[in-house]
């Protein structure tokens, strides 16, 4: 066990280091102090709420990065996640505005539309390649962009509010019934103290329920031993009574379902925000994908992918008072991404090939021992 | 003919043309090559033979420069040498057709011929010269294509001729050739091995592995024996033995045989296939053809027939992985709505005729291979959820009664060998008490032990009352465990054979269409 | 593998495969023409001359050579055996040193800083790809991510404490680039003296389709940018490189099958390698391309033109002159928006891609292609609803336009699209 998770975060580490020499590297061309970088970024996290912030900005990353891992399990690579959850959050947000329902029915009704139009986004490419062998890869970035024009093209002709006049365009702000309280209550009860202003957004609880979900039905359920076997081999996943149409539909279904929620944190949970506008934050989707690698498409590795981009996001806010360019965090995060997805694969490689030679000797030593006396049939069933 | 020229030809019958000594050749936990040794005569068509797995195909890439060896010696034509690429092989004069044909569908046979070796100059590619020289090979050697036909548009014959044209456009003297036949028809195969002779009448040396000893008993001036990564047997006179003392030679023991004669044939059909057609999504012939047949309990069909001829669609048919008319029914029960899940759960055991390309998900542990296909059923699936304690426990008895050699059933399955998956296969599917079996080439690529036991599995379970569908490439096999035979050709059933009288030279006749039997 | 499956086809050769190859060399005109002709119906229609005026071919010109490059990128990328979905972020590293290089020295050194940008993008995603064998998609998602951010970073220390520029923009190039006019044809200069303008005199003539193809042929002849013409000529190479030398027949021997290319001692990671440096180049040149157009470096520049290209690639299946036709169809799309009268223009344009999808979707019906009808069917009811529903013509429509008939061109002619074979699979020795 201890070794599994120590084989496991070898990589990660290993990138993390790179991560941070890399960085280093380019704070000191561009003339600036690493070390009183790092110490800067180290301090503006270390409080509590610091984390809050960091959990409020993971969550939506959190739920980015399962949406892809969905279908990146079965090798189907949703680069359209992105346009997915604009179109839905956008759709979301005024239909939850345009309806009065009681407070958790209201949230249930925003999810349900939420889930449906990204699902359904998602569904076109499924659709493209079941039918028409379209690749997948191909669709979902055609309708990425597809999707930024047409969201666009809604919220300017039909779906902004009339209220907000001039270049800003927004959806119609949704009513209080559609709000997810905060947990600021529980980290109270925890012993905890925040600054005033500061929440831990309601939100978390939805997305640990669905890490969850994806654990149990990736590794419990016959769906998800479907969906690895198809993802690994679908001539096989064929032979063996999977239908790969059938899959790809589903998959792709729920990828994009599970997209659709990205934008929900900031719809239902975030006070500043509670509509579908020109501030909206618009690419998730993208940062998602790098979230679904560094994380492996695991719900716990995900997860901690989501919390190091946020830190290193929360980390970098007050590097610019300092004269330290705050944009040295996307060269962390970049630096890190690139040389996980290389050690991931390195790692791999020198696994299998271990894993390989050990079964091998072992077998080998199986060899040397007498035959079975008797003959194999014996207990074969008819 | 001047004195030196002389010598230098005399020198030449008597150097060996390649020279191995000792060849050791490890790979991770495995030794492919255990101090082998090789001598081929110059202008000789040497053939070498052994099991699958014995090391022959790492020895001929070592020959080749593909990779180098740990220790031991080549030489060609008395010199010693070191190859570091293929580049090196190629400059002494070597040339490989490999196993798999390494050809770009998509380029024109010229283009496919000069890779590497481009006439013309860095900033200008000049096919014509590429041209005439390929018709000028083609003539000589009887190997005609046309060099601008692109690759795709091939027949297998062609291609293989192309292979073969790429090595003599560079000049090759010593030509490796792996497994040249093992997708040819007899006529191809004979065309073949004229070209060959008539390369080796001009003096060059033939090199070839093959898995087919009447073939190699026929053609090859000089025989080695590979087995286990060592050299096991020299052979310079062919005619002097049979395929059976050399097959005992390859396997280093006496051969099982795959008689199963007696027992009784139920009268009860338990699988019957009417009309059925697959067609061509090319267009074109149909790939299945009106292939009516039954399977009684306690029976086992064998379907023979050149690989190609639909038999690969017929069974996908019977699965439901390819549309089809007509009808299947499993015991009386029509499946032809079925899907593929709904037909196995009825009983259709299936062995794939492609273990890693369609019986197994290589990078899944060997629990969650043996719930392959069965996922839906007891003890592998529980509603919705999959029954991980129950898969293992299956797994482990499959390890048990099966003797599949592999350290545990958390063990990935790449991890095994061909003979163990291939158990594994059978296991998981024998387990579930099929009713019928589909078994296409159950005991391809195994060792002998595998392959007994395989036969055995099989034989018991139709003492049981199981029926099977048994396609294969060994006639041997075919006509050992088949109750009745089956020919297919061109995706039409053409004879229906008794094994009883029927000799693998029959087999062949029916196979390539040379006789035919009103049905 | 491939030889159990290839023996069923022996003697199933495709029949009439010349007759096919033969239709297939004028049909690309054809097509062209017929395309031509709707517009030319479409100006009539609506009595609006600049839709095909030749200014806006100009302009379309203009804006098609970085999606023209962003195709090419990709398209060597992939002809060499790697999926560059990289070629965006690459793109954007084109971008950030053509804005740094053609302040401090000019245009021509903008043109270079980007190849150099785009060319270190190329390489990095190379050696995650083909040295490391990290899958192609992955790969180039990563590279995606970090180009932007190593963008921002360089314009922060590069331009924020400048006059006239901020960490979202360069100063601004110092000097132009220059433009072309030819002579005769477009009345370009000759040693000092005005040549006579023939094609600008027959598209004055406004006759129907005569003066609309002479228009085309002006644009692409009046006052372009040096970069642009440098450009075409680039198309030009590619196409020769890779067909005609023993260079371009190894690189595609990587994309088709590195087996075959290894064991004739071909190093089909130094293919790979080269390919992805090549690709990487091309795409940090059409970064460059949008530096000069603009002027100066601005974030957020490149606008997923890498997509586009990665879409005109596909578009014109694989080949370079299908890769500028699909560059210039889109190029034309997104260049009618920059023109006085966008509204109309664009209007217009939705009308012509409705009447191109009734022609369509008719035609497949006396092809008796009923799936393929119904999709073109359900494309053309949405354009013309887009057409009547938009209360005034809407620019975000237009933007969509390449990435709908993309979709539409992959949904219709998949199964006649031929991607290299073996791309996308990383690739080691021994492998088979």
């Amino acid at each position: 066990m201890f070794e599994r998770i120590w084989r496991g975060s070898l990589a990660p580490l290993a990138a993390a280091v790179a991560a941070i020499v890399i960085s280093s590297i380019a704070l000191l061309i561009s003339g600036n102090n690493p070390i009183d970088a790092f110490r800067e970024m180290w301090q503006t996290i270390d409080s509590t709420e610091s984390v809050v912030l960091i959990i409020n900005r993971a969550v939506p990353y959190y739920i980015a990065g399962v949406a892809v891992a969905i279908g990146f399990k079965m090798n189907l690579f949703n680069i359209g996640s992105n346009g997915q959850y604009i179109l839905a959050a956008l759709i979301a947000g005024w239909a939850g505005a345009e309806v009065s329902l009681p407070p958790p029915i209201h949230v249930a009704f925003v999810f349900l539309v939420a889930i449906t139009v990204g699902g359904t986004w998602a569904l076109i490419a499924a659709v493209l390649n079941v039918t028409r062998n379209v690749n997948v890869v191909i669709s979902t970035i055609m309708l990425n962009y597809i999707a930024f024009g047409l969201v666009a093209f809604l919220l300017n002709e039909f779906l902004a509010d009339d209220e907000t006049a001039g270049l800003v365009k927004n959806t119609k702000q949704m009513p209080s019934s559609a709000q997810i309280p905060s947990l600021n209550r529980l980290i109270e009860i925890l012993g905890f103290n925040l600054a005033p202003g500061v929440q831990l957004y309601g939100f978390l609880p939805f997305a640990i329920l669905l890490g969850v979900g994806y654990y149990v039905l990736l590794n419990r359920s016959r769906f998800g031993y479907d969906l690895k076997m198809s993802g690994l081999n679908p001539d096989a996943a064929r032979s063996a009574g999977v239908n790969p149409k059938k899959m790809v539909l589903i998959t792709l279904f729920m990828s994009g379902a599970v997209a659709g929620m990205i934008g929900l944190p900031f719809l239902l949970a975030d006070p500043n925000f509670q509509k579908y506008g020109d501030a909206f934050p618009v690419t998730i989707g993208f940062t998602g994908l790098g979230l679904a690698l560094l994380g492996r498409n695991s719900p716990v590795g995900i997860a901690a992918a989501a919390i190091v981009w946020a830190t290193i996001e929360r980390a970098t806010q007050r590097l610019a008072p300092i004269g330290i360019p705050q944009e040295i965090g996307r060269i962390l995060q970049g630096s890190f991404l690139l040389v996980a997805v290389i050690a991931y694969e390195v790692v791999r490689r020198r696994n299998d090939a271990a894993v390989a030679a050990a079964a091998a000797t072992a077998t080998a030593k199986l060899h040397r021992e007498p035959p079975p006396s008797s003959t194999p049939m014996a207990g074969a069933p008819a | 003919m001047s004195s030196t020229e002389r010598d230098s030809a005399a020198l030449l019958t008597r150097v060996p043309a390649i020279e191995l000594r000792d060849i050791v050749k490890r790979f991770p936990g495995v030794v492919a090559n255990d101090g082998v040794n090789l001598t081929v005569r110059a202008g000789s068509v040497h053939a070498i033979v052994g099991e699958n797995g014995a090391g022959k195909s790492t020895l001929m890439k070592t020959l080749y420069g593909s990779h180098r060896p740990d220790e031991g010696t080549i030489t060609v034509n008395g010199e010693p040498v070191t190859f570091s690429s293929p580049r090196d092989a190629i400059a002494a004069g070597i040339g490989m057709v490999f196993q798999h044909f390494m050809l770009a569908a998509n380029f024109t046979v010229w283009e496919n011929v000069v890779l590497g070796d481009e006439p013309g100059t860095k900033a200008a590619l000049k096919p014509k010269p590429a041209r005439a020289r390929l018709r000028e090979l083609g003539e000589e050697y009887g190997l005609d294509v046309d060099p601008d036909a692109l690759v795709s548009d091939l027949g297998v014959g062609d291609k293989q001729r192309v292979e073969i044209l790429k090595v003599l456009y560079r000049g090759a003297k010593i030509l490796i050739l792996d497994e040249p036949t093992a997708v040819l028809v007899p006529q191809e195969v004979d065309e073949l091995f004229h070209s060959l002779r008539e390369l080796t009448a001009q003096g060059a040396t033939v090199i070839f592995i093959s898995h087919k000893l009447d073939e190699v008993l026929q053609h090859a001036d000089a025989i080695t024996v590979i087995r286990q990564g060592r050299t096991v047997g020299e052979i310079s006179d062919p005619s002097a033995v049979t395929p059976r003392d050399l097959a005992e030679m390859m396997v280093g023991s006496e051969l099982p045989s795959p008689e199963i004669r007696g027992g009784k044939v139920s009268d009860i059909a338990e699988l019957v296939l009417d009309d059925v057609t697959v067609t061509n999504p090319d267009g074109g012939r149909p790939l299945v053809e009106q292939v009516t047949l039954t399977v009684h309990q306690g029976e086992v069909v064998g379907i023979a027939g050149v690989e190609g001829n639909g038999q690969s669609e017929l069974v996908h048919a019977i699965l439901g992985l390819i549309a089809a008319t007509g009808s299947i029914s499993v015991a009386g029960r029509d499946i032809t709505g079925l899907s593929t899940q709904q037909r196995r759960a009825l009983g259709l055991g299936y062995i794939a005729e492609d273990r890693q390309k369609e019986g197994l998900v290589l990078p899944f542990t060997i629990w969650e291979n043996a719930a392959l296909g069965h996922q839906h059923q007891a003890p592998f699936g529980r509603g919705p959820w999959i029954d991980i304690a129950g898969a293992r426990k299956r797994a482990a008895e499959i390890i048990d009664t099966f003797d599949v050699r592999t350290p545990g059933v958390e063990a990935p399955t790449f991890t095994m060998s061909g003979g163990n998956q291939q158990k594994l296969v059978v296991g998981r599917e024998m387990t579930m008490e099929p009713s019928v079996l589909i078994a296409s080439h159950p005991t391809r690529g195994v060792d002998v032990g595998a392959q007994a036991l395989i036969w055995d599995v099989i034989r018991d379970s139709r003492e049981n009352g199981m029926a099977t569908l048994l396609i294969s490439a060994d006639l041997e096999e075919l006509i050992g465990l088949s109750d009745r035979l089956l020919v297919m050709l061109r995706g039409r059933v053409v004879a229906d054979l008794d094994p009883a009288t029927v000799t693998p030279a029959d087999l062949g006749s029916y196979m390539t269409g040379v006789r035919t039997e009103a049905q | 593998m491939t030889a159990t499956i290839d023996s069923t086809a022996s003697d199933v050769r495709e029949p009439g495969a010349e007759s096919t190859w033969r239709k297939a060399r004028w049909m690309p005109l054809a097509v062209a023409l017929g395309a031509m002709a709707i517009l030319s119906l479409t100006r009539l229609l609506a009595d609006n001359d600049d839709l095909t005026s030749s200014g806006t071919f100009g302009v379309a010109l203009r804006v098609a050579a970085p999606i023209g490059l962003a195709g090419l990128s990709g398209l060597v990328a992939e002809r060499s055996g790697t999926i560059n979905i990289g070629l965006d972020g690459m793109m954007v590293m084109g971008t950030i040193f053509a804005g740094w290089w053609g302040w401090q020295y000019g245009p021509w050194m903008a043109l270079l800083g980007g190849i150099i940008g785009g060319m270190a993008g190329g390489m990095v995603m190379s050696l995650a790809t083909t040295t490391f064998g990290v899958n192609h998609i992955v790969a180039g998602v990563a590279i995606n991510i970090i180009a932007p951010g190593t963008a921002r970073f360089m314009a922060g220390e590069l331009f924020t404490d400048v006059q006239g520029g901020s960490i979202t923009t360069s100063p601004g190039n110092t000097g132009a680039i220059g433009a072309f006019t030819v002579p005769f044809l477009s009345g370009g200069d000759l040693f000092g003296w005005t040549s006579p303008d023939i094609l600008g005199w027959l598209e004055d003539r406004g006759w129907f389709l005569i003066a609309d193809v002479a228009a085309l042929a002006k644009g692409l002849t009046t006052a372009v940018s040096w970069d642009v013409v440098l450009t075409i000529a680039i198309f030009f190479g590619i196409a020769y490189l890779l067909w005609h030398t023993p260079l371009g027949l190894r690189l595609r021997s990587a994309g088709e099958r590195p087996a075959a290319a290894d064991s004739l001692g071909v190093s089909v990671h130094t293919m790979r390698h080269i390919g992805m440096g090549l690709s990487g180049a091309l795409a940090g040149m059409g970064g460059a391309v949008l530096v000069l157009f603009a002027n100066r470096y601005q974030e957020n520049q490149v606008a997923g033109r890498g997509f586009l290209g990665l879409a005109t690639m596909i578009f014109g299946n694989w080949m370079p002159l299908g890769t500028a036709a699909g560059a210039g169809l889109f190029g034309y799309a997104q260049g009618i928006t920059l023109r006085t009268n966008p509204g109309d223009l664009v209007s217009a344009l939705i009308l012509a891609a409705g009447i191109s999808l009734l022609v369509m979707s008719i035609w497949m019906v006396v092809e008796r292609r009923w799936q393929t009808m119904g999709f073109m069917s359900v494309f053309t009811a949405v354009t013309f609803w887009a057409f009547f529903a938009a209360s005034e013509p809407n620019n975000q429509l237009v933007f969509v336009t390449p990435y709908v008939v993309t979709l539409i061109a992959v949904s219709v002619g998949a199964q006649r699209l031929r991607p290299p074979a073996e791309e996308g699979i990383p690739w080691f020795k021994g492998m088979q």
